[in-house]
């Protein structure tokens, strides 16, 4: 693998009950690519939590995974609301999700925790009214 | 021991099986599913009430063994249909998470 790989997914905000398309797309990508089992896991539930918080709460977005030799780069990026404070959103719990969302198993506020967790490194870059700009990188060596 | 060998000794019903010889090396239950994808651990049985379609996603990303469900819940078809292509096992239990859990504990 000399050049960079590049998957790039659109996620559709109208039906989460089909959400996490994109991950499990990532997750064949990368096996088939001989990427570890441990990392594959980690970098699939990352991006998975990202791309539910786009169609829960930013009405869908798109992703990016590239794949060098060194690392695994996931790139989120929405249009939604935007975060208010991300400091507070990142904080085990904190979470705004509706009734509705609640009943189907998220909401626990676990997402942005999970995502930092399970990355070796992770940049949030947010506008209110503009969008959420979600960076995470996993190295490979 | 497999999921294969659990159906086979625990008092369990297969729901689907799409990969009976996955060895079970642990066990953790929880409904909220970012708590299951930040805890739990690859090879996991998951023992939960939450039977809707995100529940496949969750088991194959965080890679559990299977999915058991507790209480006599039982996935819609259409999500049983989707478990079988995507490769995740999913059990049928008639009691609680207590003692399924229990029933777990005296296999593996
Ligand atoms: N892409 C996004 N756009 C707007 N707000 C977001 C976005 N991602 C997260 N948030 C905000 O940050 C909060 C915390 O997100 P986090 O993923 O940790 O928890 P959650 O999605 O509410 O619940 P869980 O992920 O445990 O199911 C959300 O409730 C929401 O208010
Ligand atoms: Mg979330």
């Amino acid at each position: 693998m000399s050049e960079a790989l590049t998957f790039h997914f659109d996620v559709d905000g109208a039906d989460f009950t089909s959400a996490g398309q994109a991950s499990v797309q990532v997750k064949k990508n990368l096996r088939l690519l001989g990427i570890s089992p441990d990392i594959i896991r980690r970098v699939s539930i990352a991006m998975y939590e990202g791309e539910i918080n786009m169609v829960i709460h930013a009405g869908g977005g798109e992703a990016d995974v590239t794949v060098t030799e060194e690392e695994i780069v996931i790139s989120l990026r929405d249009h939604g609301p935007g975060i208010k404070d991300i400091d507070q959103a990142m904080q085990e719990g904190f979470s705004t999700a509706s009734d509705r969302i609640r009943t189907l198993g998220f909401g626990a506020g676990m997402g942005l925790p999970n995502m930092k967790r399970y990355t070796d490194h992770m940049e949030i870059r947010s506008e209110l009214g503009k969008g959420t700009d979600i960076t995470m990188r996993v190295n490979l060596k | 021991m497999t999921v294969r060998e659990l159906v086979e000794k625990a008092p369990f019903k297969a729901a689907v099986l799409p990969d009976p010889d996955r060895e079970i090396t642990g066990v953790y239950i929880g409904d909220l599913l970012s708590w299951v994808m930040g805890r739990a651990s690859g090879g996991d049985a998951w023992i939960t009430i939450m039977s809707n379609v995100n529940i496949v996603a969750v088991a194959s990303l965080a890679d559990t063994a299977c999915v058991i469900e507790a209480e006599g819940v039982t996935p819609d078809e259409e999500i049983l249909a989707t478990a079988s292509a995507k490769g995740v096992n999913i059990l049928l239990a008639e009691g609680g998470a207590y003692e399924t859990a229990i029933a777990l504990s005296k296999l593996l």
